[in-house]
Parts: C-alpha cells; structure tokens; sequence
C-alpha cells in the first residue's frame, strides 16, 4: 500500500459526480435565500403569526360525538349560551374543535350541558379541553424571547471559544436565516402556532449551527494546512464538499423522523414536526450554501488576506 | 485473533438481544414502568393561580402553604393515584396533576372553590361559621328512606352554638353556603345538643362525599383561579400513544434502511448501536422517573435521528483515510479520533438550545427538552464506548477485509 496523503482539491472534485463551485456562486445562494426570506417578514409585519391560545389564551375544546353533529347547530348553541364569534371545526363528521375565549369551569360546564342536550351526547373518554389564561399566554411569549436570546449568547460564546468570533457571527446569520424561513413561512401560510412551535424554532437553533459546525470544523482543519498563495475561496469549497456526504446524509436521516411524526404522530405534533421538517431543510441549506460563503465575504473585507481568485 | 473476534461479536449480538428482551417489560409496566405523562394516559393538569388579595396585601409563603395543604386534602378525598400537587411560590400557583380521573370537571370544581362554609339562618344572616365544624363525612343513613348523608360534628364551641340555633328555628330552614353558594338547605326537626348533626337526602353517595370534602376542608386562605388547565381524556392519550410508538417505529425502520444502503456493515453497526442507544436513553427515563410527554417522545424519535450522526460522521472521516491510502484499521482509529473533535463542537451547541429549553420551558416542553438533552448525551457515550468497540473488533478479523463493504470505492 502505497503512503497515503490528504486529498488534494482536485481529488475531492472528482469524487463527487455533481461536483460544482458553490463558493463561487455564492450571490445565488444569498439570492436565493433572500427570494424566500423578505416575503416572510413582510408578511410578518403585515399579518403577523396565527396566534393559538397557548399564547393569546383563551378555550379549545376537542370532543367527539356519538352521532354526526352539525356544525350550525354547535355554533347556534355557542351562541344560546353567550358565546359570541366562537369558532367551530369539523372533522371526520363527528369530531368538533371548539376555540373560543377562557371560559371559567362554570361557564364551560353550561356549555357542555348545552351542547350534550341541543347536539347530542359525545364520547367523555375522548374529551380534551385546553384552557390558558391570558397571563399564561405572556408569560409563554415572554420566556420564548429570552430562550432564544440567551441560547444565541451562548453560542456565539462557545463557538467564538472553539473557532474564531467571525465563525460565531457567519453561523448565527445563517442560524438567523433559518428560523426567518421557518418563521416566514408560518406567517405567510397563516398556520397557527403552539406551545410547541416554540420548542422546534429553539432545537432548529440547536440543531442547524450543529450541520454548520462540522462544515467550519473542516475549514478550520485546512486552513491550518494552507500554503502560502492558496486561495481561501477554494480552501472554503474544498471543505463544503468533504463534508457534503455527511451534510446530506446527517439530514437525511433527521428528516426520515421527523416525516414519520409528522405523517403518523398524530394531530398534536404536527405544528412541532412541521416547523422542525422545514427548520431541519433549511438548517441544511444555509449551512452548506450560506454560513460558509458569509464566512468567505467577511474574511474578503476584513483585511488584505492573501485571496486570489 | 480471528477467531476470538467472532465470538466476541456473536456474544455481544445476543448479549445485547436479551438485554432488548428483557427490557421491555420493566420498562412499559404500568405501575413501575417509565411514568407516562397526562396528555398521554389521560387525566387533569391544572394551574391554579391566587388572586391578590382584595386589601392589596401581598400573599404570603404560608398562605401558598396552607392553599396547598388544603387543595392535596380535597385532591386525596378524590380517590385519585398519584396525585401531583406542587407550589410555585415565586409566581404564587398551585400546580395539581390528576391522573386518569373519570370526571375532572367536578374534580375542578372541588378544587377551585374558595369554600368559606357558613351556616345563615332564613333570613340569610350568617349565624355560625364553619370553623366550629370539626367533621364532615359521608355515609348512609341508617333509615333506607333517608338516602345517603353527611354526619357533621361540632367544636364544643360550635355544639353549644348549634343547639341555640336548632331551638330556634325548629321547623324551617337552616341554609349551609360555601361562599355565597347555596349547598344544602336542611330543614331542621329537632333541637341538636350534642353538636352530631347530619344531612340527609343525598341521590348518591359520591355527593354526600364531594359535600363533605367541601365542607371538612375548610376554606382556601386565598382565592384561586384556573390560568391553565389541560384536559386530555383517558382514550384519547391511549390513542396519541399508540400513533407516536408507531412512528417511532416507522422512523427507526427507515433510517436502519438508510443506513445499510449508505454505509453497509458499517451501516449495520450503526443499527446496532442505535439499539443499544435507545435501550440506554429508556432505561435512563425509567431510573430518574422521566416522565415521558407527547412532545417528549417526538424529542426521542428525532433524538434517534440524530443519533446516527455519530456514525455518520465517522463513516465518511474513516473513507477518507482509507481513501487517503490508510489500511482500515489505521483508517478507523484516526477517523474516531478527528471525528470526536468534530462531533463534540457540533453536539454542545444542540445541547445548549436543550438545556435553555428545558430551564424557561413549561409543561410538556420540559419534558421535549429533556429527552433531547439525555438523548445527545446518550448517543455520545454510545458512540466512544460501543461503536468504537465493535469496529475494532469487526477490522480485527482479518486484515484482509473488503473495503467495500465499508463503501469505499478506491477507484484512483
């Protein structure tokens, strides 16, 4: 067996059969991530997110029928009982989702005999009522905020401690990046957000700096190897496409789980698994497509280092 | 050499096999199983808040302690298993998890009321008050036509004012309130002097108990009301159960595809570790009482899919070596050595977004956060200790392995 000796740019360029110079066209994928990012915050500051009751309180009553039930006469009850722009879900015929504002045990008990004598008995076995008071709700917000602020300080701080401050700053914008998309795109689409939501913007946090960390690891362990009148650029792309492999599959098999919750978990997962399917693609993107090149952008202009192209 | 190895290999296959075997049952037992949460076994999860008080004096830590002594009376009297009430004194709640309760709207009701019990007399005046009642429990009346009662007994204090007021209104009615609500408006028959009183005329006995857990309870030293209030029916948990340990399943199946496919015996070592991995994270549930929750279970299932990136990453380093011109077993101790650089940088930052979840958290997302905290620390042991083992014992069978099977295509 011959000696062996790291692979060269070259070497690397032919392992992969869809090799292409992504550091290169960098613009593309700050374009592209664009293209999808501004129409979110507009729509953010436009429309805002579908707040649930975890966060604006209020009551959400789940409960199956023994026979078909109409929704007119739910909503006809709701009213009876002074219950005014209440609103009413069917599905699967039977099963109803009430939302409506937090009703006290009183009131909710006046409700329920109402709809059991004007609707019809339901199932108490497969009842579910979820009741968060207002300051519940605030208080939801309001720690969600600092979660994520103080887990963004952390991280710039371990990832400044193991790698260099502008690694920290091009991970947290691609960090960044990927909660806007997923935020994004939940305002736009107007799919009303949970208590859960919060727990999948914060493990997309986690997780995705976690694609981009392997990447920067990889840079860090060439560029150490760098010769004089090598370029950075290249030293870059070299590094994203050693750890390509990795990249896709790591995602891969992340994604397979989260497709099984998401298809099988049932109703009260999919908000989670949903933010986290598209956080989790994201995360992906930008660490392959985005956190690397912001790396290379802020390098260029800090200072004349030796970058030919 | 060789054939050591081999029976190395085939030992710890079985070794682990039985370890599965004979995990699953302690670990799914109902009573001392890994404790499942409400949302999953059905049942009440309330958060009872007090109210300031209406002079604007602040609450007191001893007022939250009495609260709480007398809503875990009342939540006992209720003939519930388990049942979970803790104080957050900070933000002045009382926190009570019911499990598997038929009716946890009465249950509410109970536990909420302020019960300030008072005895009025026709016209409405308070004239004694609940203070003097020493006891109040339900039974049956010795009389068939009675129905089912409650037996009151009085303070000696209370005995004297009782027989006072029985002489009195003989004949009509003395009302029993529990705050301005009107409970029980018994008439009296007889004078009572020896403060053992009862009321009769109850349709079951359950209602003469609820009536008696009011009234022996006394009254809550502050207001409460519900800020939240989870309510999950038992066969509805049974179903969310069932739907998540299918995909868990679903997932396992297909990344254990994925990786045979990708990495091949490799590929089946992954598979394998992520057995022993996830044999590990349940039995830590079970020793440190993890309660496991809905979004605690989606927590395991991506934790699962995380876990395999251990390997992963270790896969490619160690093609790489051998690509490089390493011999496999070179290739997978220098692989394992630079890829734990590597896996360690990338983990801390997902456990930092676990644990900062987990502290600001509530509820069910504590318990999505804790999976996934012990998940990550799970995979990693996993991977140093076990996956490293077995590699080296499979590369030790022979120097001569194909390199294929590792999916190493040497083809310059």
């Amino acid at each position: 067996m011959e000696e062996g000796h790291p692979a060269t740019y070259d070497e690397v360029q032919k392992i992969h059969p869809l090799y292409f110079n992504i550091v290169k066209k960098r613009y593309w994928w700050f374009a592209l991530s664009l293209l999808i990012i501004v129409p979110g915050i507009i729509s953010l500051f436009m429309q805002g997110l579908n707040l649930g009751i975890d966060f604006k309180g209020g009551t959400m009553i789940e409960m199956t029928f023994k026979n078909p039930a109409n929704q007119a006469a739910i909503t006809d009850t709701m009213k009876s009982v002074g219950l005014l722009g209440p609103s009413v879900q069917m599905s699967s015929g039977n099963t109803a989702l009430i939302r409506t504002s937090a009703l006290d045990q009183d009131k909710q008990n006046e409700l329920m005999t109402a709809l059991q004598t004007k609707v019809g008995e339901y199932e108490k076995t497969t009842l579910k009522v979820d009741l968060v008071g207002p300051a519940m709700g605030q208080e939801l917000t309001r720690n969600a905020f600092k979660a994520l602020i103080i887990a963004i300080g952390l991280m710039i701080a371990y990832i400044s401690f193991r790698f260099q401050f502008v690694f920290a700053i091009s991970g947290i914008i691609a960090l960044l990046h990927d909660v806007l998309v997923v935020v994004g795109l939940f305002s736009l689409f107007q799919w009303q957000i949970d208590s859960t939501f919060v727990a999948a913007v914060l493990t997309i946090f986690g997780y995705s700096i976690n694609d981009t960390v392997v990447i920067f690891d990889r840079i860090r362990e060439n560029e150490a190897k760098m010769k004089r009148g090598d370029s950075y650029e290249d030293m870059v792309d070299k590094s994203v496409w050693q750890t390509m492999h990795r990249s896709v599959n790591t995602v891969t098999t992340v994604l397979i789980a989260l497709f099984s919750i998401f298809i099988l978990g049932g109703e009260s997962t999919k908000v989670f698994s949903l933010a986290m399917l598209i956080g989790v693609f994201s995360g992906a993107y930008s660490s392959i497509f985005n956190a690397s090149q912001i790396l290379v952008e802020i390098k260029k202009h800090m200072k004349p280092y030796p970058i030919y192209e | 050499m060789r054939r050591g190895n081999i029976i190395k290999l085939v030992a710890l296959v079985l070794f682990v096999a039985v370890a599965v075997a004979l995990s699953i049952k302690p670990l799914v037992d109902p009573a001392k199983g890994i404790p499942l949460g409400l949302d999953l076994r059905g049942g009440v999860h309330l958060v009872l808040q007090a109210e300031p008080n209406k002079n604007g004096a602040l609450i007191t830590s001893d007022e939250m302690d009495k609260a709480k002594a007398i809503i875990a009376k009342r939540v006992n009297d209720l003939g519930v298993s388990e049942p979970i009430v803790q104080v957050d004194y900070d933000k002045k709640r009382v926190v009570v998890d019911l499990a598997g309760i038929t009716d946890p709207d009465k249950a509410v009701d109970i536990l909420k009321t302020t019960a300030k019990l008072t005895f009025r007399d026709p016209k409405g005046n308070i004239v004694l008050q609940g203070d003097e009642l020493t006891d109040a429990r339900a039974g049956q009346g010795q009389d068939p036509n009675q129905g089912f009662i409650v037996n009151l007994t009085f303070s000696s204090d209370g005995t004297k004012k009782f027989t006072d007021l029985t002489t009195k209104y003989i004949g009509q009615q003395i009302g029993i309130y529990l705050d301005d609500k009107l409970l029980k408006n018994p008439e009296v028959r007889m004078p009572i002097t020896n403060g053992q009183a009862y009321i009769d005329h109850y349709a079951t006995l359950e209602a003469a108990a609820n009536d008696a857990v009011l009234m022996r309870s006394g009254s809550l030293p502050v207001s409460m009301s519900i800020a939240e209030k989870r309510q999950v029916g038992a066969s509805l948990g049974i179903d969310f159960l069932h739907k998540s340990i299918k995909a868990g399943i679903y997932g396992l199946i297909f990344i254990f595809l994925f990786m045979l496919v990708f990495y091949r015996l490799p590929g089946v070592v992954a598979d394998f570790s992520l057995i022993v991995y996830g044999l590990i994270v349940l039995w830590i549930f079970w020793m440190f009482r993890v309660v496991l929750t809905l979004p605690g279970i989606a927590g395991f299932i991506l934790s699962i899919g995380m876990a395999v990136d251990f390997n992963i990453i270790i896969y490619e380093r160690v093609k790489e070596e051998v690509l490089a011109g390493k011999s496999l077993r070179a290739g997978i101790e220098s692989g394992f050595s630079r890829a734990f650089i590597t896996v360690i940088d990338a983990h801390v930052t997902t456990f930092i977004a676990a644990m900062t979840l987990y502290y600001f958290g509530t509820g069910s997302i504590k318990g999505f956060a804790l999976t996934l905290g012990v998940g990550i620390i799970a995979s990693l042991f996993t991977a140093i200790t076990f996956t490293r083992f077995v590699l080296r014992l499979i590369v030790g069978i022979s120097p001569k392995l194909e390199t294929t099977w590792f999916g190493v295509r040497r083809a310059i």
